[in-house]
């Protein structure tokens, strides 16, 4: 409210703080600020910055260029002190902007309607004007019925000057709230990501199938994260769509273990992540290891008769093929083995499991050599042996690790009750608006004058409509009864 | 008909469109103007076959791949919403059905000469860039049903900013009196942006990814690629300038307000928005199971948190006194040039500074 007095210095901090300009330009700050944070990548080694920064200023100007966006800390602009200070000034502006203004919108949406005088009711951004023939309590009853139609509980008042009748009815005041519940629920993600900043954590653990850990480690500095809880590889896999290099699925068998004992076992995938007290592991990458020293070699071992057996086996070490009268030894182990086109050789196109292969060579009695070949995963019947039975070659344990992201964030739930918070009050804010309806009825002993007024603080257009529906009920409502 | 054949003739359709809503602005028959709006109208029911034709293309990909799978997880993985390819072709499916309700809702149809060549324009990119077409098998970071969603929001939301888009820029041509005005230096400075956008992305696409350097990271493009599309946008924005106050003469004979205008780019915006919202949300969740991270501040949800403050720039600006109208809809033209670097800039043009993205 506007008053004489000359503002303090605090009023006219306070009504900057308020107002609706600090708020446009303080946006404006943060989406064109955020655009350098783009272009210079964040968080990553000289190198790469410093090419960057010459594609804009010459490579001449380049390295006082990466000092001074350094200095203000460009390189890592979002975690910077000056960006956290537009993001609590920002802060600020909404608070300061919403005690300013709730009150007067509790006002509006609170105070009790009052009948409007004439020349109010005839300035209203929506007007009908209809006569009648109908008693004026007739009418009054129709109108009563047709906004308790359209959603409104009406009042009416009586006019002590000329014995008229306004009827009068409102709706969806409460979405005048909508707007308000928008910026309140930026402020709740806010306050779930210092949450979760503040208590939470975000590590990696790189887990060798077959082993467990206790802790994870921070990105960056590896320090030891304890999780309070062991987690075990029992597995990791890489599925491939058909027989090609193109990955389908990653995933590995995890197990939790408290003090030893076994209390939580799951397969994670990719975007389907298995926690345990608060602590989220997800699938983020997995490798080879170069020369595991407990890798052993699982094999499916097919009988003629259909009959399924695992076996796992060591390398350099023969195991009896159960079923049969022969013996088998892995001498030879390649992760992607593949022929060359052109000379017919066999050999290894990359390090990552993609196509992995056994040589075996095959035994009866432990002395006579049968023969010695490769045995691929991806062509099961590269291990047929005689007399339909086969000798599969299923995976190789404890030669590959999984990559873990480890996380821990208390603060994420406030992040999604904000977004769903969020994301209702845009509905309301923008597609729900308060409509006002007054309806003067009027008789001069003969006929009744209709006079009808109504507003909407948002979509104007659409109430225009539901009013002229209105209008047209009450014409109806007073034809049939005459 | 397989897919490839239905899209071709709703690009057909679309470009014909375009033609008929130019010569309905400039002769204003009638019958012009219905056979603009069929003609979109039949693309529009080609698109939308051609959509599902694709879909269930995937689909039978899908289970040949992966024949475990129930009915509705093949329904989910296959839906064409999975690339740059599919996004786009589903970004214009919005925009037009958008755009064919509030041509019936206004019963005006001038604006189908502003929205069809978006339509033409970024269907003749698809074309001229090669993208990729082809139905590739989904990697697994992509297999989640949180992304179809979050990609199937985003782009109904970017449909509705290119009407208003449109909206804007009809309203800063009728707004202009004469080339000096600032404003309508703006709209030719915005509008010719616009296309040499479109022409670098093109050409950026074409010439395939940047070189690499000795050190096998991307050395960048260099000024042989730059130098003559920067020579380019002179001429495109002085050939904007030039001629384009002619179409005020066109759009003011038709019942059409700033106001109204106004109006429809509000309404665009107050569709867009929360749509732009979910689908900043559902990438973030998406991005929370898929890496544990809600928000990593990577170029690309950058890019679509900058729109997103673009857009809040606009709806806050019309609470100011005197901005509504020309300068809200300056803000509506640069919220919609931030979907359109968000969309396709971060990928080809920061892709080539940096060294990870790619098309
Ligand atoms: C990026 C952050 C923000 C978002 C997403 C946002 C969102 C919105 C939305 C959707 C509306 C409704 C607009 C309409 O109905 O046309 C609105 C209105 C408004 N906003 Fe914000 N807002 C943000 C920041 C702020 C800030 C910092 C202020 C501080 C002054 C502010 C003050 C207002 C006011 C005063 C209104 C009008 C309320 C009314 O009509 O009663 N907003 N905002």
């Amino acid at each position: 409210m506007s008053e004489k007095k000359p503002a303090s210095v605090t009023d006219k901090i306070w009504s900057v703080l308020s107002s609706v300009t600090l708020a446009v330009v303080l946006i404006a700050i943060l989406a064109v600020t955020s655009i350098v944070g783009t272009v210079i990548e964040q968080s990553t080694d000289y190198d790469k910055n410093i090419k960057v920064i010459s594609t804009f200023v010459g490579s001449g100007a380049a390295p006082a260029a990466y000092k001074a966006l350094n200095a203000l800390g460009f390189m890592d602009m979002y975690r910077s002190w000056w960006f956290m200070s537009l993001l609590i000034l920002f802060s600020v502006n909404l608070v300061v902007c919403s005690i300013e203004r709730l009150p007067r919108i509790w006002k509006i949406v609170t105070d009790p309607m009052i009948p409007l005088k004439d020349n109010v009711l005839r300035n209203l951004g929506i007007r009908h004007e209809i006569t009648v023939a109908s008693k004026p309590e007739d009418a009054r009853s129709v109108v009563e019925s047709v906004l308790k139609a359209g959603g409104m509980s009406p009042q009416a008042a009586t006019s002590s000057e000329d014995g008229s009748v306004q009827v009068f009815g409102q709706k969806g005041g409460w979405a005048r709230f909508g707007v308000y519940v928008v910026h309140g629920s930026i402020l709740v993600i806010f306050i779930g990501a210092i949450v979760g900043a503040i208590w939470g954590f975000k590590g990696g653990l790189n887990l060798p199938e077959g082993t467990d850990s206790d802790a994870a480690y921070q990105y960056g500095s590896g320090q030891e994260i304890p999780l309070g809880f062991t987690v075990r590889c029992n597995w990791y896999e890489t599925e491939f769509y058909g027989n090609s290099d193109m990955p389908k699925l990653f995933k590995s068998e995890l197990t939790v273990l408290e003090n030893g004992r076994e209390v939580m076992k799951k397969w994670i995938r990719v975007n389907d992540p298995l926690t345990y007290k608060g602590v989220t592991f997800y699938q983020s990458s997995y490798g080879p290891i170069p020369t595991p020293q407990n890798g052993l070699f699982v094999f499916k071992v097919k009988s003629g008769s259909g009959g399924e057996q695992m076996v796992w086996a060591k390398m350099n070490q023969p195991f009896k093929i159960p079923g049969t009268d022969m013996e088998a030894t892995v001498v030879n182990f390649s992760p992607a083995l593949t022929t060359d086109r052109n000379t017919g050789q066999l050999y290894t196109y990359t390090s990552s499991m993609n196509n992995p292969a056994v040589e075996v060579r095959f035994t009866r009695g432990g002395q006579e050599v049968l023969r010695t070949g490769w045995i691929w995963k991806r062509w099961p019947d590269t291990g047929k042996l005689q007399g339909g039975a086969a000798l599969e070659f299923d995976h190789y344990w404890g030669a590959q690790y999984t990559g873990l992201q480890v996380r821990k964030d208390p603060g994420v739930w406030l992040v999604y009750l904000g977004c769903i918070l969020m994301s209702i009050a845009l509905y309301v804010a923008f597609f729900i608006s308060h409509r006002k309806v007054w309806v003067k009825i009027a008789g001069d002993g003969r006929k009744t004058r209709i006079l009808i007024g109504a507003s909407a603080h948002k979509n104007k257009h659409a109430f225009e409509k539901d009013v002229e529906k209105m209008v047209s009920g009450i014409t109806a409502g007073l034809e049939g009864g005459v | 008909m397989d897919s490839s054949a239905l899209f071709n003739i709703s690009t057909f359709a679309y470009i014909i469109a375009m033609i008929a809503y130019i010569a309905y602005l400039a002769f204003k028959q009638k019958g012009i103007g219905l056979a603009a709006t069929g003609i979109t109208a039949a693309g529009f029911i080609a698109q939308t076959a051609a959509i599902f034709a694709r879909w269930s293309e995937s689909y039978a990909q899908w289970m040949k791949f992966s024949p475990e799978s129930s009915v509705l997880l093949g329904i989910s993985r296959s839906a064409p919403l999975r690339n740059l390819y599919e996004s786009l072709v589903f970004f214009i499916w919005s925009m037009i059905l958008l755009y064919l309700i509030i041509e019936y809702v206004y019963k005006n149809r001038s604006m189908g000469a502003f929205v069809t060549p978006i339509a033409g324009l970024a269907l003749a990119f698809i074309e001229m860039a090669g993208i990729g077409k082809e139905i590739q098998p989904l990697v697994p970071a992509l297999q989640s049903n949180w992304l179809i969603a979050h990609v199937l929001i985003s782009f109904f939301g970017y449909g509705a900013f290119a009407i208003s888009y449109a909206t804007s820029n009809m309203h800063l041509i009728l707004a202009s009196s004469d080339r000096k005005a600032q404003s309508y230096i703006f709209w030719a400075f915005a509008f010719s942006l616009f296309i040499w956008v479109l022409i670098v992305a093109t050409a950026g696409t074409i010439s395939g990814p940047p070189p690499e350097g000795m050190d096998g990271r991307s050395a960048g493009r260099g000024m042989s690629f730059w130098l003559p599309l920067a020579g380019l946008y002179p001429v495109l924005f002085f050939v904007v300038w030039r001629f384009g106050l002619s179409m005020k003469k066109l759009l003011s004979s038709f019942d059409l307000s700033t106001d109204i205008l106004d109006e429809i780019t509000y309404k665009g915006i107050a569709v867009g928005f929360p749509l732009l919202t979910l689908g900043i949300i559902t990438g973030a969740i998406w991005a929370d199971s898929a890496w544990g991270t809600y928000w990593s501040w990577d170029p690309k949800e950058t890019w679509s948190l900058i729109t997103w403050f673009a857009y809040a720039l606009y709806l806050h600006s019309r609470l100011m006194r005197g901005w509504r109208g020309v300068k809200t809809a300056i803000l509506s033209l640069i919220g919609f040039i931030s979907v359109v670097f968000t969309y396709l800039g971060v990928n080809l043009l920061l892709s080539g500074l940096h060294s990870y993205g790619g098309g």
